[in-house]
């Protein structure tokens, strides 16, 4: 054999690849080009529609984390006057960075980098494109650049008072945390839980466990089992894999406590409460600033005092009438200051 | 550590790993079946996660749940058609066929659950089936004998499948395929039609296998899997290719984990060392089977398409 | 397999000769344009329009500069798991270890860039590399040799050592290696810190994100194409793969080449880790604990480019370069269309699918053709050209 078999074929391939470009260069009118246009089509004028791009790690519809940015933003697109266009399932950095640079490239005003993995890439990438705001989150650094916004949230608050209400709550005084990593809010919402329990009830017994993925429903619903044979009657847990846990919940009959959306559809006779992360009030903030021209170098975070973190108590479920009022008042305290829940 | 092993505890996490082991034993069953016949299938995992949204439909449009699971069998059969076509009929490289089906899976799946369920919802429970006397042996009874009905399908399936495999006609004409399909053409036996059942069949547990997990789980999310199909693959080679060893891998894969999952909720394990101790499932299928130095030769024929002639 | 390695064609018989050769020409643009008829039905089922969907996939991945220099730095990890592909299932192995194997890479650059973060570029950054092919070579090493001396199958254990790289990987980036810095609240991202700016591979086009990881990874696909034609440890691979048995008659050290060789594989997957964090926008690595998350896919995206290549390096990087032209394409796609990338990934998997089918049969009548031609006009059967179960180490093929 003097040629290789593939040559011709991949040449051809080459070609028709090539062929259909042509053709649908020649009758697509679309503007798409990433000849890089650095200047936003909107200014600064109030009514103005401004281009925002959402970048989320996992699936829009999570019932959790990326979730609760996408509802927040295209309940805002109407009202505030922007068009959204998400990329989501980004869980690959590079793949981010090209869809982030993309964006900017084509003048969108203001990029949504929601996930902590995108820090590192939007420290890089907002240099080069001064006029364009990023915002991300969840953490608290904005780099020290000027076109920067952050946003993160103050998750172990909201943990605090579901730990606390989960402690009264509970018969067996004994609870059951699953965590995905120790890190991020996952890591906040679990320490505020413990924390929050423990000041309710001291003899309580928090198991804390973490079980190394994001993603494994079945590790969660496996670890749910074993605090239920340990004895516990309420289950918290984080992340978009709490479904696992959760439908152990509902099988076993245990309390559930949610948090970054409202679970309580998932369990409708189980789920107590959940933290709901609400982020029109960041958005809206940071909008507004982009607005008036300013494009970043602030940090913004939710807590129970500011309404972005809310606990939405689920009305199916029959929580005594004097221990919601003790989680209410609990909640009171952490945002006049009196109870600040730790962060570690 | 005392803890662990209390009656509650223990009983807890041999039925989880029971429950654990499941989705991975029919995966792997069906493979076995597959690659006894000489033919490899690495898209069992995009097979599995079609049949798991396919179960995942039907379970949240009709609640009916046997209904669910045959849904996922189904779309097993006709991804087993049509990995037998390819493989078996265009003799397609094996290897990246399957990894062909698995990326087709894999998106397909995400862009479906993007668009029939902008708000996904939880389906009802599987129910938990005692099986009557045997349920109320101590311990055993709640550990292995009060699980749903597609774990005692699963593990009804090993002497099922073993018995097909050592003492039926067919049984041999696969073992002959996979061994010798040139010797086998010659006495008669239809290499493509024993080929095309068993990938069929190995498909169809597959899709099982899914609907299974997503049953078990009860949502449908992204990538349901975590490519447990991959692990399903390995686990055949794990069972010497057969259904026995390969129950035995399953096992050992799905107990281990869920032990590590107990000890740490059990704070045995601390955070510290979570992740590593993760490991334990994987690292401990290796060194069992390098401690057991089995000499079990691959079926012969195994990845290489038959001509008849060549 | 066989027919891969050996290059010797399947038997012929059947259809005339003009038909065969007609076939063998079309049969995978068909395939080609099959499969993205079915990708614009599915576009189409989505809701957006096909033409506009395809458009931004073909620029967005090779229109402009910084469009091709994206595809060329998101093919870079896709060649080198490909070239170790074509090292290791040449000695008949399938690494499917990729994933884990650019991970310890990764791991392996990281600490290294961490541990002497004063060192001069031109050190730190081949120091970089070389950790990484150090980390991902061990990865290959253990499986290599698990099968070589154990008879463990490699598909088993580097599947397992997958499992284990990614807890590993969290375990160091949630723990010894992530970065301590202040943040406002106390909660921890898995990344590390900035690694040294001597430890950045440099940029070759202002501007873009062209890396010099792109030109060390062709330069490693020619080294390759040495290794395995031009050097005697090349022809040991390529024999062992062939026959164990005749290898081990004809006196060849069968158990530690096939080692070797996985290690080799190991090794590449390795430097493209390393290569993807010294060569990323953000220059840390950072987890989501998962880990297509930091690799995209490459361990397995790397074998079906090797395979589409038939196993020939150079060839590898072209149909890297076209591979990763439609996954950079299926992000630009979304982000003009809003159709989801994953469909791009399904597309992706059925382009697949139908280019190895039409393969088989490619060759088929092209050497029934070529048979026919060769016989005559008039000859319709060429005698059997017998296939693989090599006995002899004969060299059939010649490189392209």
């Amino acid at each position: 054999m003097k040629t290789h078999p593939l040559r011709r074929p991949v040449v051809l391939i080459l070609g028709t690849a090539l062929a259909l470009a042509a053709a649908a260069c020649g009758s697509s009118a679309t503007s798409t080009s990433s000849t890089p246009s650095t200047s936003p089509t909107a200014g600064a004028s109030s009514t103005a529609t401004l281009k925002v791009a959402l970048i989320e790690p996992s699936l829009r519809n999570d019932l959790a984390f990326s979730q609760s940015m996408y509802a927040a933003a295209t309940s805002l697109a109407g009202p505030m006057h922007f068009t959204l266009s998400v990329s989501d399932n980004l869980f690959n950095i590079t793949d981010a960075a090209n869809a982030m640079r993309q964006y900017a490239s084509e003048g969108y005003n203001l990029i949504i980098a929601h996930g902590s993995q995108y820090g590192g890439t939007v420290e890089q990438l907002a240099p080069q494109f001064p006029k364009t705001s990023f915002a991300w989150g969840t953490a608290g650094v904005t780099y020290g650049l000027k076109n920067v916004f952050a946003y993160q949230a103050n998750s172990q608050e909201g943990g605090y008072v579901e730990g606390y209400v989960a402690a009264q709550l509970s018969k067996s005084k004994v609870l059951g945390v699953i965590g995905p990593i120790n890190v991020g809010d996952a890591h906040l919402y679990v320490v505020g839980f413990k924390a929050g329990a423990l000041a309710a009830e001291p003899k309580a017994t928090v198991h804390v466990s973490f079980t190394g993925s994001f993603s494994d429903d079945t590790l969660m619903s496996t670890a749910a089992k074993s605090y239920v044979s340990e004895k516990a009657d309420v289950l918290t847990g984080s992340s978009q894999s709490v479904v696992g846990a959760v439908g152990v919940a509902k099988s076993e009959k245990v309390a559930w406590f949610g948090t970054q959306w409202d679970q309580s559809s998932l369990a409708p006779t189980e789920v107590v409460a959940s933290q709901v992360y609400d982020w029109t009030g960041v958005l809206r903030q940071m909008l507004t600033a982009i607005r008036g021209g300013v494009l970043g170098g602030a940090t913004y975070t939710i807590t129970l005092g500011n309404n972005g973190e809310k606990i939405v108590y689920n009305p199916s479920y029959p929580l005594p009438a004097a221990i919601k009022s003790a989680g209410q008042h609990v909640a009171a305290e952490i945002i006049s200051g009196t109870i600040t829940p730790p962060t570690n | 550590m005392s803890q662990f092993f209390t009656t509650a505890v223990l009983v807890a996490t041999v039925a989880a790993g029971v429950q654990l082991a499941t989705p991975f034993l029919l995966a792997a069953l069906g493979e076995t079946m597959g690659q006894r016949s000489g033919v490899v299938n690495l898209g069992v995992d995009g097979i599995m996660l079609l049949g798991a949204f396919g179960a995942y439909y039907v379970a949240a449009k009709t609640g009916n749940l046997v209904l669910a699971a045959a849904t996922g069998l189904g779309i097993g059969v006709v991804m087993g058609l049509l990995t037998a076509f390819v493989s078996v009929t265009l003799k397609a490289e094996q290897g990246i066929s399957g990894i062909g089906v698995f990326l087709f899976g894999l998106g397909l799946t995400n862009v479906l659950l993007l668009r029939v369920f902008p708000s996904p919802v939880t389906i009802a429970a599987l129910p938990a089936v005692p099986i009557p006397l045997l349920h109320r042996i101590p311990y055993i009874g709640p550990m292995f004998f009060t699980q749903n009905w597609l774990v005692y399908l699963a593990f009804l399936l090993v002497p099922v499948l073993t018995f097909v495999l050592n003492r039926t006609t067919y049984g041999m004409k696969i073992r002959a395929v996979g061994e010798n399909p040139a010797a086998a053409d010659t006495v008669g036996v239809s290499v493509a039609r024993i080929r095309y059942s068993t990938v069929i069949i190995g498909c169809a547990l597959a899709g099982l296998a899914g609907a299974t997990l997503l049953l078990q789980i009860g949502i449908f999310q992204e990538d349901i899997t975590n490519s447990e199909g991959f692990i399903a693959v390995a686990l055949v080679y794990f069972g010497a290719w057969r259904p026995l060893g390969v129950m035995g891998g399953s096992l050992l894969y799905g107990m281990v984990g869920a032990v590590v999952v107990t000890w740490k909720t059990l704070g045995i394990i601390p955070t510290s060392e979570s992740d590593i101790a993760a490991m334990a499932p994987a690292v401990l299928t290796v060194v069992a089977l390098l401690s057991v130095a089995r000499r079990y030769r691959q079926p012969a024929a195994l990845g290489k398409p038959y001509e008849r002639g060549a | 397999m066989s027919y891969l390695k050996s290059g010797r064609p399947p038997r012929a018989a059947g259809l005339g000769s003009r038909q065969d050769l007609l076939f063998s020409w079309l049969a995978l643009p068909a395939a080609a344009i099959l499969a993205l008829l079915l990708g614009a039905l599915l576009i189409l089922a989505f809701g957006a329009s096909p033409i506009t969907g395809y458009h931004a996939l073909i620029t967005g991945a090779f229109s402009g500069t910084y469009a091709l220099t994206s595809t060329a730095v998101k093919a870079v990890p896709l060649l080198l798991v490909g070239l170790g592909i074509c090292i290791a299932f040449r000695a008949n192995m399938l690494n499917i270890g990729g994933e884990g194997q650019i991970a310890m890479g990764g791991l392996a650059g990281t600490a290294t860039a961490l541990a002497v973060p004063g060192l001069p570029a031109v050190i730190l950054v081949p120091l970089v590399l070389l950790a990484g092919a150090v980390g991902g070579g061990i990865w290959g090493a253990i499986p290599g040799a698990f099968k070589a001396y154990f008879n463990v199958n490699e598909i088993l254990s580097t599947i397992m050592l997958n499992l284990v790289a990614v807890q590993f990987m969290n375990y160091l980036l949630s723990g010894p290696l992530v970065a301590h810095s202040g943040y406002a609240v106390g909660g921890l991202i898995p990344q590390t810190r900035l690694l040294s700016p001597n430890s950045w591979l440099p940029t070759l086009i202002a501007g873009t994100q062209l890396h010099l990881g792109v030109l060390i990874a062709v330069l490693l696909a020619v080294a390759v194409y040495v290794l395995l034609w031009r050097t005697s440890l090349g022809f040991r691979i390529r024999a062992v793969g062939l026959s164990r048995e005749a290898s081990r008659y004809a006196g060849m050290s069968v158990r530690p080449t096939m080692t070797l060789a996985m290690t080799l594989a190991g090794a590449l997957s390795g430097v493209a880790g390393a290569m993807l964090v010294t060569g990323s926008i953000s220059h840390r690595m950072v987890t989501d604990g998962t880990l297509t998350g930091f690799t995209g896919n490459a361990g397995f995206n790397g074998i079906v480019v090797a395979l589409f290549a038939g196993l020939q390096p150079l060839w590898t990087i072209v149909t890297a370069f076209l591979f990763a032209g439609l996954l950079v394409g299926g992000t630009s796609m979304q982000v003009v269309t809003g159709v989801p990338a994953d469909l791009v990934t399904a597309i992706n998997g059925i382009i697949v699918v139908l280019v190895v089918s039409v393969e088989y049969l490619r060759r088929r009548a092209r050497a029934r053709a070529r048979a026919a031609a060769a016989a005559g006009p008039g000859a319709r059967d060429a005698p059997a050209s017998g296939q693989a179960d090599a006995t002899g180490i004969a060299e059939k093929e010649v490189p392209a």
